[in-house]
């Protein structure tokens, strides 16, 4: 696809053009004029064409790296659920500052270079993005969410000149359609206005192009048609630009190994990648030294643990195991990496969970069914990945409990009456009708569960309400509750200890 | 040539084996994977587990023909069998592959509906039993959610297939279904989700937004015209599921708590445990109407809610881990249950309330009719058939297979002449 400006030796291939090379002259508005020039018209880029200019391998490398500071920054940020319209204000601003791209009303700026910056950057990033359907997915979902904040704050009349360009065939409603389907069509707007319904038009597409739009429930779908309102265009552009660059990305992956036969590139395009990966593991909860500051956690520890240290989701899925003998898998799985995390090894889990399922279960079943899953999560069976805890985050939002599930957070998964329940039967510190708890069930109410949970902690453990886990730190980790709880038992111990160690001292003569 | 093993369990190794070798419908099975009648990839790059005595279960089997599935079938002869997706490559080869090269391309849109699910709102059984009673859950469970699929989504070739106990599954074949990612997959079944939570969680239905005030989705509106009837017949006459405190007080559970209402209802009901759920359902309504003149905000939030009861009570309980991914396995209809003993036979959607698993033939009805009818066919052999099956109450279900089978065989071909046209375009 690049032809560094040495020429080399990547040989071009008509069947691939993804990868292809041509021997292009310089495009004669680079670097000179500004005003939009041919390749780049708008300020939007679906990235259609590979760009078929000379690059040097500098710019190769730090057009990549900008861009790539900005996805890292963006995946980030997705990840703080933030409110949708602070997201996009803190996107648009490290934009701004890394990335910079004018609309074509800019005035003295080179709108030709910053827009080829722009595309190069992306196209080197497909390279070292492509390779892995892990790695294409979180380049995609990067991709998208740049894109669609760029889409957002673009000048109105570009934007409408920038569709057209795409050339899109969506089917417009007409008006007989319309008014046939008012009622349910009205049914699905937001807006209840007459004026409204009459002034909005709808396109026609198969419903599994717009799949989030089909999973809220915001349009009226028939006969595999999903009647999509302009209000909601966005989704529909977002949609096809995921599709291409999908698409795109795998055939890369595909072509890639030819690139190989040049060894400058290689080594460039990987560590981009790793980078990427580097940079944004670090929310995944780490439990360093469980085994050795914590000391290990045994199969006879565990229900002191429990009572002292766990928090409500673990105490809530531990006390089922115990009364029940019995958790669905998402429990065991939820509870047993949480219990891997604060330091019970192997050889203590499988003790533990067998001892739990107690007379329930034969032994020929327990070693046949469930001694390899807890295998599996410490890394030892199948594809042999060491699986963190889940953190708060995986909870909330991932594999919600079915109608006989335990599993899942209190705060969300509980209805306001059974959680209160929970909660003074399992903390005698808090009172039902204490504003403790009234606090409590309105951060659950406003869907602040971390907040919930953080004031829990709070409460039991004898903490100034704001603290958190220190530093006003709250729970984004059941793991981090547990370290943080034990971590206070012991600063206690060891006042308690220095204290008699004083007394001692003084009673020596 | 009779096989005496009668007695033993329902679906002991020799009754299985007898199975395979004499009454299993392959050739349609066959055309129905591969939509087509030379092997295609939907056939030879296809995932087959098989789950073998004492708990073998052996994954990523694929085949080239169906003669060579059925050899393999016979040899194994495995208590159930599951299918997957079709393969990026044939899945037997997997080992020869490089990491990560076996991906999930194709595979059929499909559906568990599960009896267990129901547990907390059906009165009658608990736990693996299912009697015609609780069967009506499913049969209202599976008109509203095929009367989604092809009206909302607009899919045709719908295949429900009873699981052998106490569900259903669906198995959807349209090219457009075949061809759904992962992520279409999950957004089809979150819109069609309805109800959610655990155990702790009463209301299990919040699909009215964040304020729980807006109205119901079209789709969402559509199924509930259709559940209002199966909720009186079904959960009020039938089930009589309010008829107990713990049924009553699961109804207040989720209703707006007000406590005049809420409260006046549950002393009155209280003093007289005797009323039965249609009482009760008349009581609430009464109350509510009297709220109209008074309180329209409330009575329209109680209107609401009761239409919320009506759906927690019937609409679908679908698994929705099941249909969301390519790669799940799902039981191949004509299975044998290995519990029950019964095969896993097409369920016509229009005659659900009919069916009845009770009557569903099991694998030892169907030896024993195969062994009669040689018994009286006697020594004929030159009119001997082309399929056993034919000699047995499997014929019906077979015969309904093989319709769905040939419909689908028509578009699928469609579908290619099409292909085919637009590559001679060039």
């Amino acid at each position: 696809m690049f032809r560094p400006s040495t020429r080399h030796n990547i040989p071009s291939s008509s069947s691939n053009p993804a990868l292809e090379v041509k021997v292009n002259k310089r495009q004669s508005g680079v670097g000179s004029g500004s005003g939009p020039s041919g390749r780049y018209p708008y300020r939007l880029n679906f990235y259609e064409r590979p760009p078929t200019l000379d690059i040097t391998l500098e710019e190769f490398e730090t057009f990549a790296i900008a861009r790539l500071r900005v996805l890292s920054q963006i995946e980030a940020l997705s990840h703080r659920s933030l409110p949708f319209a602070q997201l996009q204000s803190a996107i648009t601003n490290y934009t701004k500052q890394h990335l910079l791209l004018s609309s074509n009303t800019a005035r003295n700026v080179n709108l030709d270079e910053e827009r080829r910056r722009d595309e190069i950057g992306h196209w080197v990033l497909r390279l070292s993005f492509c390779r892995s359907p892990d790695l294409r997915a979180r380049f995609i979902r990067s991709e998208i969410a740049l894109f669609r904040n760029r889409f957002e704050t673009d000048d109105i009349n570009e934007r409408a000149q920038f569709l057209r360009s795409l050339e899109f065939d969506w089917q417009l409603v007409d008006e007989g359609e319309k008014s046939r389907y008012e009622k349910e069509l009205r049914a699905c707007m937001w807006e209840k206005k007459d004026d409204a319904f009459r002034a909005e038009s709808w396109f026609k597409v198969p419903w599994f192009t717009v799949p989030d739009l089909v999973g809220s429930r915001r349009v009226f779908i028939r006969a595999g048609m999903a009647h999509v309102p302009q209000s909601l265009q966005i989704s529909l552009v977002l949609q096809a630009f995921a599709s291409r660059l999908e698409k795109a990305l795998e055939l890369t992956a595909k072509n890639l190994p030819r690139l190989d036969e040049d060894d400058r590139l290689g080594p460039v395009i990987d560590h981009l990648a790793s980078s990427f990966l580097s940079g944004v593991a670090s929310s995944d909860y780490q439990s360093p030294d469980s085994t050795t500051a914590q000391g290990i956690v045994t199969a006879e520890m565990v229900d002191d643990v429990a009572r002292k240290h766990f928090p409500p989701c673990m105490r809530n899925l531990y006390g089922r195991l115990k009364g029940d003998h019995h958790l669905k898998h998402f429990g065991r799985l939820q509870l047993g990496l949480f219990l891997k995390g604060i330091g019970l090894p192997l050889d203590e889990a499988v003790v533990f969970w067998r001892r739990m399922y107690g007379s329930t279960m034969s032994d020929d079943k327990f070693n046949k069914e469930y001694k390899y899953n807890i295998r599996h999560s410490y890394g030892q069976e199948g594809k042999r990945s060491n699986y963190p805890p889940k953190s708060c985050q995986q909870i909330l939002t991932q594999n919600q409990p079915g109608t006989q599930d335990a599993h899942g957070c209190p705060f969300r998964h509980f209805s306001p009456d059974n959680l209160s329940s929970f909660l003074t039967m399992t903390y005698p510190q808090i009172d039902k009708s204490s504003s403790e708890m009234r606090d409590i069930l309105d951060s659950v109410k406003s869907t602040h569960y971390h907040v919930a949970c953080t004031r829990v902690f709070e409460l039991t453990h004898g903490i100034k309400k704001g603290e958190g886990l220190g530093d006003n730190e709250s729970v984004a980790h059941p793991n981090k509750w547990t370290d943080r709880s034990r971590e206070l038992e012991r600063e206690v111990l060891e006042k308690i200890k220095s204290k008699e160690d004083d007394d001692t001292m003084m009673v020596d003569p | 040539m009779p096989i005496p093993v009668r007695d033993e369990p329902p679906s002991s190794p020799q009754v299985m084996n007898a199975f395979y070798r004499r009454l299993f419908p392959y050739r349609p099975f066959f055309l129905w994977l591969n939509q087509d009648q030379v092997p295609s990839k939907l056939f030879t790059h296809r995932e087959f587990a098989f789950t073998l005595a004492g708990d073998v279960y052996l994954r990523y089997n694929s085949f080239h023909t169906s003669d060579e599935f059925k050899k393999e079938l016979v040899r194994l002869n495995p208590s159930r069998f599951e299918i997957g997706p079709q393969y990026s490559a044939r899945p037997r080869d997997r080992k020869t592959l490089a990491a990560g090269a076996l991906q999930p391309q194709r595979r059929e849109l499909v559906f568990d509906i599960d009896m267990t699910d129901y547990d907390e709102i059906r009165t009658c059984c608990t736990d693996k039993k299912i009697c015609k009673r609780c069967w009506g859950y499913i049969a209202a469970a599976v008109k509203v959610l095929d009367h989604a699929l092809r009206e909302t989504f607009g899919f045709r070739h719908l295949l429900w297939v009873y699981s052998g106990r106490r569900g259903i599954h669906c198995w959807i074949s349209d090219q457009s279904a075949l061809d759904l990612n992962d992520d279409q997959r999950k957004s089809l079944v979150t819109f069609l989700e309805v109800i959610k939570g655990g155990k702790e969680q009463a209301k299990k239905v919040n699909v009215r937004g964040n304020k729980d005030e807006a109205e119901l989705h079209p789709a969402l509106t559509d199924a509930l015209e259709n559940l209002k009837m199966s909720f009186v017949k079904l959960v009020l006459h039938d089930q009589d599921c309010f008829g107990t405190e713990r049924g009553w007080e699961a109804l207040l559970a989720i209703l707006p708590q007000d406590r005049e209402l809420i409260g006046g209802l549950r002393r009155d009901w209280q003093s007289d445990p005797t009323r039965s759920s249609v009482e009760k359902w008349g009581d609430l309504q009464q109350a509510v109407a009297s709220l109209k003149k008074g309180n329209q905000l409330l009575f329209r939030k109680f209107e609401r809610a009761m239409q919320d009861v009506i759906l927690q009570y019937t609409y679908p309980r679908i698994d929705a881990e099941v249909s969301k991914h390519r790669n799940h396995l799902l039981k191949a209809p004509f299975c044998v249950h290995p519990g029950t003993g019964r095969v896993c036979v097409p369920v016509n959607p229009d005659l659900v309330d009919d069916f009845d698993p009770e009557t569903v033939p099991t694998v030892g009805d169907l030896l024993n009719e195969l062994d009669k009818a040689a018994a009286e066919g006697g020594e004929g052999g030159s009119q001997r058939r082309a399929e056993e099956y034919d000699q047995t109450s499997l014929k019906p279900y077979v015969e309904m297979f093989e319709k769905h089978v040939a419909a689908v065989l028509r578009d699928s071909r469609g579908a290619k002449r099409a292909v085919k046209q637009e590559s001679m375009d060039f």
